[in-house]
């Protein structure tokens, strides 16, 4: 499965950023191959509605879960109905954070978790 | 003529100056509307008492899917600048706490399955005070992060004829409401108060009138308290102080009561008036040197 983490700088090594909708860049993992890239999260910067734009994002690249520290209200609807699982960690690397993952030791959340942010 | 009263800060007597400011200018004879476009929180008509006898409600449209009839291109996706719309594995998805209520995506939608639901927002009042200046405000549905449109369709309401002087009671802040607020404002009046917190404001307040090129000048109120920052600052950037309310806790406690600086000091009345008169020469000059 393809996993989404959201990152500050795109590298697997640091540690991650705790927001979703406006983080700079999401590291991608395969979590069976271990193939990774980065790639820049192009809601950053959006006027608004950062969150949904971001969920479609993960979804074009095909991801199956995401990683981030809390998920708004309106992430948190768009991540369900695009069928994307939804994990929050509270530190880490990517690197750290795909094994914590494969291991069973994050907590799937299903309802949200953050406050709408903009 | 517009008038907007505006602050950047909270608290600082945005609506204490507006509605004394009003009440002064209609007891001196002119024809004077009121409206509180500090829709989230509208408390002039405390104030001013007006005889509310004219509603309307105010809606947005907001974009419906049939899903049956959507293909899932995501063109609507990609026409909103607020992602209110997303397309997710084919499905589209409207988040309408986020919409703006542009209509773009109904309008690029190429299978044209998208209807537009009205949506509520808020509503507007009016009425006269007193028999005699005409009152509006708008009120924003609680839960409601859409202020804008209240205030549009609270200005564009009604409509006054060239004499009337229009007294716009702004929201705090110095973002889109309080934009929306200002615009078609001839003079805007930014209250503060004389302390490192109103100054902080007060500056992004002025920016703000800066980059809608609309002329201000400042009412200092609680004159007497915090330090001099706020008159070193407008000193340096050529912004006039036009009137200072000394802080008095007695008045404080009265406008508590719902009383207002006019009525509670009458000898405002007159300080109110000319204060009319020195922005109204402050804009012709600026007019006929322009």
């Amino acid at each position: 499965m393809k996993v989404a983490i959201s990152s500050h700088d795109g590298k697997l090594d640091t540690r991650f950023s705790s927001r979703f909708g406006r983080c700079d860049y999401f590291v991608l993992i395969d979590s069976e191959s271990r193939d990774w890239e980065a790639k820049r999260n192009p809601a950053a910067e959006a006027r608004g509605g950062a969150g949904p734009r971001a969920v479609q994002f993960v979804s074009e690249q095909g991801a199956g879960a995401t990683i981030t520290g809390r998920y708004g209200p309106n992430a948190f609807t768009a991540l369900d109905a695009a069928g994307i699982q939804a994990f929050e960690a509270d530190d880490g690397t990517p690197e750290q954070l795909i094994e914590k993952f494969l291991a069973g030791e994050l907590k799937q959340v299903h309802v949200p978790t953050g406050p709408e942010l903009h | 003529m517009v008038i907007a009263v505006a602050s950047g800060k909270g608290g600082t007597g945005k609506t204490t100056v507006a509605t004394s400011l009003a009440l002064a200018l209609a007891e001196s004879g002119r024809q004077v509307a009121y409206l509180d476009c500090d829709v989230e929180a509208p408390n002039a008509h405390l104030f001013l008492r007006p005889a509310l006898d004219n509603y309307k409600q105010v809606d947005l449209l907001i974009p419906e899917v049939d899903s049956d009839v959507c293909t899932g291109r995501g063109v609507c996706a990609e026409a909103c600048q607020f992602h209110a719309i997303v397309t997710l594995g084919g499905k589209t998805l409207v988040f309408p706490e986020l919409c703006h209520g542009c209509g773009s995506c109904t309008l690029v939608c190429p299978e044209k399955a998208i209807t537009e639901i009205p949506k509520s927002l808020g509503h507007l009042e009016s009425g006269r005070v007193n028999g005699g200046m005409f009152f509006a405000h708008g009120v924003l549905d609680i839960g409601e992060p859409m202020a804008v449109p209240v205030i549009s369709q609270l200005k564009d309401w009604q409509s006054f004829p060239q004499s009337t002087i229009s007294i716009v009671d702004s929201p705090p802040g110095a973002s889109c409401p309080v934009v929306e607020s200002l615009r078609g404002a001839d003079y805007v009046l930014l209250i503060t108060e004389p302390t490192p917190f109103g100054l902080h404001d007060l500056r992004l307040a002025v920016q703000l009138t800066q980059e809608l090129n609309i002329p201000a000048g400042v009412i200092v109120n609680r004159d007497g308290i915090g330090d001099d920052g706020v008159d070193i600052y407008c000193r340096e950037s050529n912004v006039p102080i036009l009137m200072r309310v000394p802080f008095d806790r007695e008045l404080g406690a009265n406008l508590a009561q719902g009383k207002t600086l006019v009525a509670v000091a009458p000898e405002y009345k007159q300080r109110f008036t000319d204060l009319y008169s020195h922005i109204k020469a402050i804009l012709d000059d600026s007019g006929s040197r322009g």
